[in-house]
């Protein structure tokens, strides 16, 4: 089939989807396509789920920019779009007399980057707010404007406005070729046919050197480079901490730290392995060894038999050791948002409207009449109160019935994650999107009715339902029959 | 407006159901069952197999045998009520118990007594760190076992499972019978961890192998699982570096512990024990909050569910008491305790008044022992109660009734232990 859009953004993650929606409120028609069955299924769904006050990166780089700008705009955007972000605030812990002329030297850089309310807190104030850090803290870099947040709900927050202001998103759509028509824009060629656009969006994470190359730009390369984590029960939340822990960075990374995520879990993590593969996210014993040493000099008493769940992300490090935004100096129309790494997640909104303005510019079109600045109501019921609770079961008896008992999920909150604007296709979709399954059984007892419930919806057989990638089969068949 | 039992039981498994009977035979009026799957009975409705209900029925039934003969002894009482579909909330200290259904929306109800029935759940890859990627194909032996028994599904072909607890090795043979092929079972302690029986009848009648202090050390596949790295572990369960090899397969069952499902239990701030992980209970099976009882997997986790119905008979019985007035006053708290060779006992605590009371232990030991054991509850230095013993094994649970007599005449706690003979 072929297709004739204004804009291809092509890779689904926070950094596509977040382009998408600044993309969609324009005098354009968009489409983003993603190789995967779901969005957010890279770097998005493996990661920190921190949004940065901003101090980290160099005054004046683009990361720097871009996340302390990322991180105004999310305080902006959470009600518009009901985003999942709690305003936390950060601690980074010095140790050692070296390390405390560290966070100094972090204080004063944040303050010239434009981050507000910084101060240098004393260990005993710092356990005061988090009473198992180690008694080995002397002080703490105290950043107000850090939080946490559920990076795949705001992806798929970024994704549903959009839909809702006409863009489209098409999964399990992988690039395969990238032709430059000169005067005429850019064919891409993808697996589900060719895509006629005036411009291209090159959101494409740990493959965006790879997508700029099909369309002869070679000018920068992409490193992956892993990083572990483990996850805690809830029930654990009392010996770990409340909000975000870093220790005193290292050269590369923000180092091991504790934190706290917007459910009520913990985790801790992650280590920073370079490595070839963009997409080997398999976690090792050495691994996971390294992160509870280094957590553990924050929090010495790690409750490790509270551990639910083990996984690893994949960061997109460039060349540049810099976010890559903004038009590509050798093809024109060619838009890139690459290199994206850490603070990625807090710089996708001012990306996305830095490179939406570069855009409109050069289109020459402004904002739609009508933009909607929101997305449908997705009814949590575990977070309503008795009586809207009845109201809801009232008005569909789906919301009556508990699938997943860890996390209190409905039925009604499942067929509603499926049916929404780019809807749930897969188990760890429905996951992703209402938490069934991510509690501490982990899908043992509500994973087979999770998968009946999609096999119905989707009207697709059961042994065709998937977990997550493309071959990911739950059912191998059904007794006495195959897979169809 | 809540409606008022005499007793309302949170699950409607073998516990659930034999309690609901039990306070029946006890007197209680109003008697509510609240189960959340979509029939009653419990895990039971997935274990297909035989092997259950010797001791409690004195017959050999299948698992949905058992639950069925549990339904059919309380499903036309007028004192019993069951809802299934139903999820329970929260259970608070005053005996109100919020749940939800489809049907009824949501429902508070009110109990005079309490029992929580809700069983366990299986520990999961996460809680033992199994290190490798994350493909489908990784299911707890129980969420298969429901996937071939209840859905109708195969899960996979080649099939490796982890763990040597007594769901594994049933569904090692359960996959065999469908076609599949079962490559091995690994086992990271030095001694298997389900029933002999089922040693015998799983894996060697199935020639599948058993290795004995080995682990999975990496899981591989991107979408879907293609095979695993096993090694052997050191005595400290370490995987000793050199000893890797690889087993193909396209699934891997885990089976490596059970973990009782306590969070209304902990939402209700009961005095839990760290052994049993469930809570803390006397004789007849009331937790550290007075109206409030526990019986079968919840409380600690058993290996057969002959037990779990005799368990949940004490407490059924003494819940009707509670919540008829007839419970009678203790005047006297003895503790449990732990000696050599015993890990859990369960009760931990005896509550005893005028009135001579029967008392059941159920104990798992620390480690595989033969020869001539004998177990011992001791008081104040005197023998309360011996029994000698040719085997004990951690996956077995011990039970003995101590005598009435006894009971009456104690004065101080009871230390239970396992000793060698000379």
């Amino acid at each position: 089939m072929e297709r004739k859009r204004d804009v291809v953004v092509i890779g689904g993650g926070i950094t596509g989807t977040a382009i998408l929606a600044a993309l969609a409120r324009l005098e354009l028609s968009c489409v983003l396509v993603e190789k995967e069955p779901d969005i957010a299924a890279g770097t998005t769904k493996a990661n920190s789920a921190i949004l940065h006050a901003g101090f980290d990166a160099p005054t004046g780089s683009m990361k720097a920019k871009m996340n302390v700008e990322g991180n105004r705009l999310y305080h902006e955007l959470q009600k518009d779009l009901d985003l999942d972000i709690r305003w936390t605030g950060s601690f980074v812990c010095a140790a050692t007399e070296e390390e405390e002329k560290q966070i100094e030297q972090l204080l004063e850089r944040g303050k010239a980057n434009g981050v507000p309310g910084m101060e240098i807190w004393d260990g005993d104030k710092v356990r005061e707010k988090e009473p198992n850090l180690s008694s080995s803290i002397r002080a703490a870099l105290w950043a107000p404007t850090a939080g946490i947040c559920w990076p795949f709900g705001m992806a798929v927050a970024f994704a549903e406005n959009a839909v809702e202001n006409g863009a489209e998103i098409l999964r399990e759509c992988e690039v395969t070729g990238v032709r430059v028509e000169s005067g005429k824009g850019f064919v891409v060629e993808t697996t589900q046919g060719e895509i006629h656009a005036r411009y291209v969006v090159n959101a494409a994470g740990v493959f965006a050197d790879k997508v700029a190359a099909m369309a002869g730009d070679t000018s920068f390369s992409i490193h992956p480079r892993k990083g572990e984590y483990i996850l805690f029960d809830k029930t654990a939340q009392d010996k770990l901490v409340k909000g975000i822990v870093f220790p005193a960075p290292t050269k590369t990374t923000k180092g091991i730290l504790v934190c706290a995520t917007t459910h009520g879990n913990t985790f801790i993590g992650p280590n920073a392995q370079d490595q070839d593969s963009r997409e080997d996210t398999a976690v090792t014993t050495p691994g996971m060894d390294e992160i509870i040493a280094g957590a553990k000099k924050l929090v010495p008493e790690l409750p490790m038999g509270a551990a639910i769940t083990q996984f690893a992300g994949i960061r997109a490090v460039s060349d540049t050791n810099d976010f890559i935004v903004g038009e590509s100096k050798s093809v024109k129309g060619l838009y890139h948002a690459a290199g994206i790494q850490s603070p990625g997640l807090t710089s996708a909104p001012a990306i996305a409207r830095l490179l939406a303005e570069e855009i409109a510019k050069a289109a020459g079109v402004k904002e739609k009449a009508d933009v909607r600045k929101g997305r449908p109501e997705q009814p949590v019921f575990r977070e309503l109160s008795a009586d809207e609770q009845a109201a809801l079961i009232n008005k569909d008896a789906r919301y009556g019935r508990v699938i997943c008992r860890c996390e209190t999920i409905t039925e009604g909150e499942i067929v509603d994650a499926i049916k929404r604007p780019c809807g749930a296709r897969t188990v760890d979709g429905v996951k992703r999107r209402t938490r069934a399954g991510m509690g501490r059984c982990q899908g043992g007892f509500c994973g087979p009715r999770v998968i009946e419930i999609l096999a119905r919806e989707l009207n697709i057989p059961v042994p065709k339902v998937r977990k997550d990638g493309a071959d990911s089969y739950m059912y191998e068949e059904k007794l006495g029959g195959g897979r169809k | 407006m809540s409606e008022m039992y005499d007793v309302i039981i949170v699950g409607g498994g073998p516990a659930g159901l034999t309690a609901a009977l039990a306070a029946q035979q006890n007197g209680a009026k109003k008697i509510l069952v609240l189960e959340r799957d979509r029939e009653p009975g419990g895990i039971l409705q997935q274990c297909v197999h035989n092997g259950f209900g010797l001791h409690h029925f004195k017959e050999e039934l299948t698992g949905p045998g058992y639950a069925q003969r549990c339904y059919d002894l309380v499903k036309d009482l007028p004192e019993v009520e069951i809802f299934v579909d139903t999820m329970v909330l929260e259970v608070r200290k005053d005996k109100t118990v919020c749940a939800i259904n489809p049907k009824r929306g949501v429902m508070e109800l009110q109990g005079k007594s309490i029992i929580l029935t809700m069983g366990c759940r299986e520990r999961t890859r996460g809680a033992i760190r199994i290190p490798g990627t994350r493909p489908a194909g990784v299911y707890t032996a129980g969420a298969a076992q429901r996937m071939v028994n209840m859905e109708g599904y195969i899960p996979g072909k080649k099939i490796v499972i982890l763990g040597s607890g007594d769901i594994g090795l049933i569904m090692a043979r359960r996959m065999s019978l469908e076609g599949c092929k079962v490559q091995a079972v690994l086992e990271i302690c030095p001694f298997s961890n389900g029933l002999t029986r089922n040693i015998v009848q799983c894996l060697n009648d199935y020639d599948i192998p058993l290795h004995l202090s080995h682990t999975i050390v990496a899981i591989h596949g991107k979408d879907r699982v293609t095979g695993i790295t096993a090694a052997k572990v050191d005595d400290k369960m370490r995987p000793i570096p050199g000893t890797e090899f690889e087993i193909d397969c396209d699934t891997v069952l885990l089976s490596v512990g059970l973990i009782p499902e306590n969070e209304l239990s902990n939402g209700l701030g009961l005095a839990m024990h760290p052994l049993t992980s469930g809570p803390i209970v006397d004789q007849r099976r009331e937790t550290s909050e007075p109206g409030i009882f526990a019986a079968g997997n919840v409380v600690h986790v058993h290996d057969l569910v002959d037990f779990v119905s005799d368990e949940a008979e004490i407490a059924g019985k003494f819940a009707a008491k509670a919540a008829l007035g007839e419970g009678g006053k203790a005047d006297r708290d003895f503790a449990v305790t732990t000696g050599d060779n015993i890990r859990t006992c369960v009760p931990q605590h005896l509550r005893l008044g005028a009135e001579a009371e029967k008392v059941r232990l159920f104990m798992r030991v620390t480690q595989p022992m033969r020869g001539k054991l004998k177990l011992k509850v001791m008081s104040g230095g005197e023998e309360v109660f011996t029994k000698p013993l040719m085997i004990a094994k951690p996956s077995e649970m011990i039970a003995v009734d101590l005598p009435e007599a006894k009971i009456g005449a104690l004065s101080a706690e009871l230390v239970v232990s396992l000793e060698e003979g000379k």
